[in-house]
């Protein structure tokens, strides 16, 4: 109960956690998986024309930043990197809503999911 | 002999000591002014203002009456009833005056300081005589034409009606602005005012042509003259640093150039001084219609009569005799001022009315009439003879708003017809009696005819002023031969119009307007022949209204005569003694020179030369006056006479020496067909808008074209160039937005590939440095 009434600093706070730090080796395969998710997103960004698998490919993409910040954070014992994931998945959250509205939109002007359908909107 | 009389009262003990005593007088006589003024400033009772402000109301209550669509005469009443009351205020101003100058503020408006200078006009009005005798008839004049206007503008009831009386209201305002302002800026503001008021009237009918480019006209050539108005005042607060009045009048500087200029020594003047007078003059000469800015008074009677009367030809075409009168000292200390307004006054009097002689439409001979008497107004200021010019507004004012206003009864009556070769005998009309006396009375004073006309003993006044200033009698005999051919045109158009057979042909006036809705006349415009001139068109007789005014004008016309009378033994009559009370006070050394001629002076006169010499002031070996009244008496009869024998029908109404028996053919017609080409260029007004459009407005247009396609190709031609450099590096990189979603994703993802390259680039390099 001591712990609570103190005046916690995030430090502190990862320290309660998880007291040692994590080495950089157990660090590099969690920022590689990071990687591999990115690189996955945005290949399937750029080469799918279906718009829902294109916004799940951007799902995928911010997962992948996600990942990599929890491991950072773990990786220097700040809760700062956890704080800024949970805010992104709340981002993530409205957005999808706004997302898949959009695209159910655009269905019905097409008639077709392909982003191809809206090739006039062009300079 | 009683003009001589009115003269003979010069009873000045101390000219005969001190020859500068006109100018020395003056100056003290000033100072004494502006010291009252500077020691009261605020002294006048406010009521003064409502003057000004019920003008305003007038308006403001007109443009109401335009937005809610009122189709009656309330327009006309609520005017008549508004200007009555300034009128009264105005009369009470002058029976409570008290002999000094006074101030009235409505609230602060430039009050400026800087360093040890200020500028400080105020929206505050000064009175003085001179103030309240051009109020006085203009407010008068105001009402009664606005009574006449009720049913002479009855054609227009609704948006119309509420318009013109709209204007007219905020004329009256802006007069009142010019005539009453405590200083150069109120002066200016009022005289844009009146100018403003007199394009919006005279292009009433902005349906016509030739009504909106007589409006532009006027406009544009009162530019001019408001150009000099305005470096005159910056001049006069260059130089004085003030534009005030009370302050400008008591000015040290301005009384050391007086006394200089009094013994005819005008070399310590600066030119700077002397510029004053000349640009104000320019002024002057435009709002006035002096030649060469007199061209636009005669088209101005392209507007409705009422204005005509009032603004063209009573009231704002005065403005520049009162800037004159009013800034007297000013023109006094400027070597070439004067005798250059009396010399042009004299030029655009004897011009005007050699064209007023050949015209055919009546109300343009009383336009070029009205640019002949400014001229008379204009070389009596020249003259030295401020209370001569004063006068002569006063009775002109009256006469020659009688004249218009009978003028625009037959216009009103014969549906537009102007043309005296198609009107004959309209007083002996049924209905018609009224107008054809208040004419006759009209014509008489414009005449001059000797003792019976107020016309002649202002003219006398100016007349005798001319042949007793040394130096000045050529501008005497002139103005006396313009006296003869005044008389003659005017009883021309009597003779043609008013006497004779009865004979009327209609004009076209229901042609050129879509909203007459006069039943009688509209059949003509439908009838089965077309025939426009029928026999069984009906003139209508002037209404109460009409008739009203035109009895009370013609009643002023010939009371103003007793005018002469009142106060002549200390003033010359009651004009000079209203003038003799303001800055426009001059005593000019030669009018008492003439009944005391036997002093010997060599003292040198400012403007015109050595006084003292070449016995002045007499005319046939007679005294100046009794010269005059013979002259000009005799003239005007022989003007009559000329007219009535070339003019008038036969039998009694031709005064027994006429000879027409038909309406269009008379004796002139066929001395005019031998005369050469004069009588056409004459009619044709000596060409002088054809000579202005060649050497003026042609040069004017060809550079405006030249500058127009500079501004086109050049200028136009890098504004575009700009508009274009943006469109062609568009046109170049507009292919990349292509509109396929994976196209931006790529270019995004390789702009943050090389971003990142960079950025790690970066960070190696400072790694393997540290």
């Amino acid at each position: 109960m001591n712990h609570l009434v103190q005046a916690i600093d995030s430090v502190q706070l990862a320290q309660l956690a998880f007291p040692s730090e994590m080495p950089a080796t157990v660090l590099a395969p969690y920022l590689f998986v990071s990687a591999a998710m990115f690189a996955i997103g945005l290949i399937g960004f750029l080469t799918r024309k279906n718009m829902i698998i294109m916004f799940l490919c951007t799902e995928l993409m911010f997962q992948a930043a996600g990942l990599a910040l929890i491991a950072f954070g773990r990786h220097h014992l700040q809760a700062d990197g956890q704080t800024f994931v949970i805010f992104v998945l709340c981002v993530a959250a409205a957005e999808a809503a706004m997302a898949l509205a959009l695209v159910v939109l655009l269905f019905r002007h097409r008639e077709s999911l392909s982003a191809s359908a809206w090739k006039e909107l062009n300079g | 002999m009683i003009t001589a009389s009115l003269f003979n009262s010069f009873s000045m003990p101390a000219f005969l000591a001190d020859p500068s005593a006109g100018h020395g007088e003056a100056s003290q006589h000033l100072a004494q002014l502006a010291e009252h003024a500077a020691q009261h400033p605020n002294a006048g009772p406010k009521w003064v203002l409502l003057i000004v402000l019920l003008p305003v109301l007038g308006f403001v209550l007109n443009a109401f009456y335009a937005a809610f669509g009122n189709k009656s005469k309330i327009p006309a009443w609520t005017t008549i009833a508004l200007l009555a009351t300034a009128f009264i205020a105005t009369l009470s101003m002058f029976l409570s005056y008290e002999g000094t100058p006074y101030t009235v503020q409505a609230f602060e408006w430039f009050n400026l300081h800087y360093g040890d200078k200020s500028f400080v006009a105020n929206f505050s009005f000064y009175i003085d005589k001179l103030t309240i005798l051009w109020m006085l008839f203009v407010t008068g004049l105001a009402t009664l034409i606005a009574l006449y206007a009720s049913e002479y503008m009855s054609h227009d009831i609704g948006l119309g009606y509420c318009r013109f009386f709209a204007a007219f209201c905020l004329f009256v305002f802006s007069m009142a602005c010019l005539v009453m302002g405590d200083n150069m800026l109120m002066l200016y503001l009022g005289w844009e005012g009146v100018g403003l008021c007199s394009y919006l009237l005279i292009g009433y009918f902005y349906k016509k042509p030739s009504a909106v480019a007589a409006a532009k006209k006027a406009f544009i050539v009162n530019r001019i003259g408001d150009l000099g108005l305005a470096l005159g005042v910056y001049l006069t607060f260059v130089h004085f640093g003030t534009v005030q009045y009370s302050e400008l009048f008591a000015n040290e500087t301005l009384h050391t150039y007086i006394n200089a200029a009094a013994t005819g020594d005008f070399s310590h003047i600066p030119a700077q001084a002397q510029w004053i007078a000349l640009l104000l003059m320019v002024g002057a000469f435009g709002k006035s219609a002096q030649f060469p800015l007199y061209v636009w008074l005669p088209d101005a009677m392209e507007g409705p009569t009422p204005v005509s009367a009032l603004i063209h030809a009573a009231t704002m075409v005065t403005a520049g005799v009162y800037l004159i009168a009013r800034f007297y000292p000013i023109f006094l200390v400027s070597e070439h001022a004067l005798p250059i307004v009396a010399w042009i006054g004299t030029i655009t009097a004897l011009l005007a009315a050699t064209i007023g002689m050949a015209q055919f439409d009546i109300k343009r001979i009383m336009a070029y009439s009205t640019v002949s008497q400014l001229g008379y107004m204009f070389a009596a200021l020249g003259l030295l003879s401020t209370t001569g010019a004063a006068f002569h507004v006063l009775t002109h004012a009256f006469f020659k708003a009688l004249l218009f206003l009978a003028c625009g009864a037959v216009m009103h009556g014969f549906a537009g017809q102007l043309d005296l070769r198609k009107l004959s005998g309209v007083a002996w009309m049924k209905g018609w009696g009224i107008v054809g006396v208040t004419m006759l009375v009209g014509c008489m004073n414009l005449a001059g005819l000797p003792y019976i006309t107020s016309g002649f003993y202002s003219k006398d006044m100016i007349l005798a002023e001319a042949f007793i200033t040394p130096g000045y009698r050529m501008i005497g005999w002139i103005l006396v031969f313009t006296a003869i051919l005044t008389a003659y045109y005017t009883f021309r158009v009597y003779f043609r119009v008013f006497v004779g057979p009865q004979h009327a042909e209609p004009g076209d006036e229901h042609d050129d307007h879509d909203d007459h809705a006069h039943g009688e006349e509209q059949n003509h415009d439908a009838g089965p022949h077309g025939d426009h001139h029928s026999d069984h068109f009906h003139p209508h007789a002037p209404g109460w209204a009409i008739n009203t005014v035109l009895v009370i004008l013609a009643c002023a016309s010939m009371l103003s005569i007793s005018l002469a009378y009142i106060q002549k033994a200390e003033h010359h009559g009651w004009v000079g003694s209203m003038v003799a009370e303001s800055s426009a006070s001059y005593h000019s050394p030669y009018a008492a020179e003439a009944h005391y001629a036997h002093v010997e002076h060599t003292d040198m006169h400012p403007v015109a030369g050595p006084v003292g010499t070449a016995a002045p002031g007499k005319v046939f070996g007679m005294d100046a006056h009794a010269g005059m009244i013979l002259v000009s008496g005799l003239g005007a009869i022989f003007g009559v006479l000329v007219a009535a024998y070339f003019h008038g029908p036969k039998g009694w109404q031709g005064l027994f020496i006429g000879g027409r028996t038909e309406s269009d053919k008379c004796r002139m017609d066929a001395i005019a067909r031998r005369a050469g080409p004069l009588p056409r260029l004459a009619e044709n007004k000596w060409f002088v808008d054809e000579i202005y459009a060649a050497i003026l407005v042609t040069p004017l247009r060809i550079i405006s074209h030249i500058f127009h396609w500079i501004d086109k190709l050049l200028l136009d031609g890098l504004v575009n160039l700009f508009g274009f450099l943006p469109r062609v590096f568009a046109w170049v990189i507009r292919p990349s937005q292509s509109g396929v979603l994976q196209g931006y994703a790529v270019s995004m993802a390789g702009g943050l590939a090389v971003l990142l390259f960079v950025v790690l680039v970066i960070v190696m390099n400072s790694g393997g440095a540290a």
